[in-house]
């Protein structure tokens, strides 16, 4: 397996200095996750590794006002038959006009301000088993008109199809004592999966201010989940998707070294009508000790209505974090964050996060994580080293 | 702005014999600047390719290679469309930004892999551009407003003073049919140039920077050389501007600049190419939505 995996890597490399058609572009990685503790389930292991590949193939014509762009991705883990899996993150059509623009196709959509809690970012699923830090997504089919406008941005999206969250397998670590069923997901809509979803953006930057107001309605991204026993008497965690209507605004100002930022949501599910608030500030300090490195200084801290109720992890907690940054030819980043939990003093984690270029073409990524061992973190034994090799062509 | 010049170039002239008692220097260094700003006015739109060479003091390289777009605005400072090409790693990362004459610069960063708009904090206009000896604020539009000015001397631009191209085939083979913009592709070919010398106090409190003495030729009003002293006021940094080649008749724009750090005896060198005007493009080209969908 990883011998072919090799070969075709290899192929990949070689690929674009034949290529000159259109644009070929990508990465290949090698990774290993090693665990400080012995783990907690029988099936789970110690030390994971796992390779990855994501390539992005990109054509345009008619003056560039047309464009395909095509990225699939791939990863697979050594143990975690969840955690290997493939996923077509972009597969984009986007036709440019005057003022507008229309995008269909599978794509990837970010909105918010926030480091710590991504509050408002609702277009795209999590693919969590990939990473738990909520960065990586699975591409979302859409068709997505942008109207540029003197006043704003305004974003219509036509939703059709729903992505399933990703979660770790049997073997894999970083999940409670159930591994997560991901083959019988249930839902609220009797459209399941299919069930069409809409959502509507207005966005306007005006002098140090940046403001977006969304609207989304639709199958929520966040599952609930419901402890079943299957035929075999075997208990089984099964995700449940409800429908949701929600009101969001993100908020951005920007003065001088100083960023303030907030998120607010207002979400009707079907269990509850509450809302979340999010936010905080960055303040970076250039030329830290006479170097050319910059120290950013943030402070986020989160709130959910629901409380214990809830289903997210938000929900009266406080986030510091330092991020340093080397401003150096290698782009040496280092990012660490604390997240301490107010309702119970001691549920706490920690993380640092390092990455740098090596030489023209790779990039070595570090991911330290630490978690309190509490009666609510199914994860606290799972603390852990995350490094990645990434070799960009 | 050009009215308010204009008066402004009229007061000075008006006010020379008054004025030849106090602050001589000070004027003559504003009308420099002023002539400065007045050759490089109308230019209206423009893009150009970039390749940064970093070196480092034992010589080793990197290399990065960007492309600009940017629109004159005539009573701010001007906007600016960056995209990242190199390092593979970056590539596909766009920086907007519009700058401001003292004011913080309004920027936003777009991350590709994250498909995130990050409107950033400009206060760091000293902070390294990239990695490079180039400070963000090296690179900025010159704006009058943006410093005070003193002249020094008259002086020749020495040695150092760009060499001029004398192939005309390669000239030629530059101005390709494709790049219809460039109305005359002239090469400046005078061998020696009268500069003024110039001390540059920036006005913006967060420069890094206490002044900049920097060369400008007599004829054109192009910047040959700058020396940038650092907030302790010793020698930082040399920029020289190479090979000016004109365009539309009267843009002057240098093909390589090279900046080396006296304190760390690293280097770098920007070699520009493909210099278009007037391609057509405007305020539209220049938000957060063309930031995401820039190639």
């Amino acid at each position: 397996m990883f011998l072919q995996l090799c070969r075709i890597m290899a192929l990949l490399i070689i690929l674009p200095s034949l290529s000159n058609a259109f644009e070929f572009n990508g990465k290949v990685g090698v990774s290993t996750m090693l665990f400080q503790h012995a783990p907690l389930y029988k099936s789970q292991h110690q030390q994971y590794a796992s390779v990855l590949s994501e390539l992005e193939f990109y054509h345009d014509w008619n003056n560039a006002q047309d464009s395909l762009l095509f990225k699939p991705y791939a990863r697979i883990d050594q143990h975690d038959n969840e955690r290997s899996h493939f996923d077509i993150r972009e597969l984009m059509w986007l036709h440019a006009g005057d003022d507008w623009e229309l995008r269909t196709g599978i794509g990837k959509v970010f909105w918010g301000v926030n480091e710590s809690n991504h509050l408002v970012d609702i277009i795209n699923q999590d693919d969590q088993v990939d990473d738990i830090n909520g960065e990586p997504k699975l591409g979302q089919p859409m068709i997505n008109l942008s109207l540029i406008r003197d006043w704003g941005i305004v974003d219509l999206f036509i939703l059709p199809g729903f992505r399933e969250r990703t979660f770790p397998g049997e073997e894999g670590r970083l999940r409670g004592f159930l591994a997560v069923d991901t083959d019988h997901a249930e839902y609220e809509s009797s459209a399941a999966e299919k069930h069409v979803d809409f959502a509507l953006r207005w966005s306007h930057s005006m002098g140090d201010y940046d403001i977006g107001l969304s609207y989304f309605q639709g199958t929520d991204r966040d599952p609930h989940y419901k402890l079943k026993i299957n035929s075999h008497g075997v208990p089984k965690l099964i995700p449940y998707y409800d429908q949701i209507n929600q009101f969001s605004v993100d908020f951005q100002a920007t003065f001088d070294g100083w960023l303030w930022k907030l998120e607010a949501i207002k979400r009707k599910d079907e269990f509850d009508d509450f809302a979340a608030v999010s936010g905080g500030f960055e303040y970076t300090i250039n030329g830290i000790m006479d170097s050319s490195s910059d120290l950013g200084i943030i402070a986020e801290y989160s709130w959910d209505e629901r409380g214990d109720r809830g289903i997210n992890q938000f929900q009266n907690d406080m986030m510091f974090g330092l991020r340093l940054g080397f401003n150096d030819a290698q782009s040496t980043e280092i990012l660490a964050g604390w997240m301490q939990y107010l309702d119970y003093s001691d549920l706490r984690s920690f993380q640092i996060e390092a990455n740098r270029r090596i030489g023209e073409n790779w990039k070595l990524l570090l991911d330290l994580r630490f978690f309190s061992e509490h009666k609510l973190n199914p994860i606290g034994q799972d603390d852990h080293l995350q490094i990645t090799l990434e070799r960009y062509f | 702005m050009m009215k308010a010049i204009t008066i402004l170039i009229f007061i000075i002239l008006l006010c020379t014999p008054v004025f030849i008692l106090a602050g001589e220097a000070e004027d003559k260094g504003m009308e420099i600047a002023t002539q400065r700003k007045i050759h490089d006015q109308g230019w209206g739109d423009s893009s150009a390719e970039m390749i940064m060479t970093l070196r480092n003091k034992s010589g080793q390289k990197s290399i990065r290679e960007i492309r600009i777009k940017s629109l004159e605005v005539i009573d701010d400072g001007d906007k600016g469309l960056t995209i990242f090409d190199r390092p593979l790693d970056v590539k596909g990362t766009a920086f907007l930004s519009f700058s401001h004459p003292l004011g913080n610069d309004d920027q936003w960063l777009y991350l590709p892999a994250l498909k995130r708009v990050k409107r950033i904090s400009s206060k760091n206009k000293s902070g390294p551009f990239m990695g490079s000896e180039f400070a963000y604020e090296d690179l900025s539009s010159f704006e009058i407003e943006k410093y005070s000015y003193k002249y020094l001397a008259d002086e020749n631009c020495g040695d150092k003073s760009p060499q001029p191209i004398n192939l005309p085939d390669v000239v030629l083979q530059k101005s390709s049919p494709a790049n219809k913009t460039v109305d005359k592709f002239s090469v400046d070919k005078s061998p020696q140039h009268k500069c003024f010398k110039v001390e540059n106090t920036p006005l913006y409190k967060h420069s890094g920077y206490t002044k900049i003495i920097s060369w400008i030729d007599q004829q054109e009003y192009r910047v040959y050389k700058a020396e940038y002293y650092d907030r302790k006021k010793s020698l930082l940094k040399t920029l020289t501007f190479s090979n000016y080649q004109q365009y539309k008749n009267k843009f002057w724009r240098a093909d390589q600049y090279k900046m080396i750090n006296h304190q760390t005896g690293k280097s770098t060198d920007l070699d520009w190419k493909n210099y278009q005007f007037s391609i057509g493009l405007s305020d539209k080209d220049f938000n957060k939505n063309t930031l995401k969908r820039i190639r």
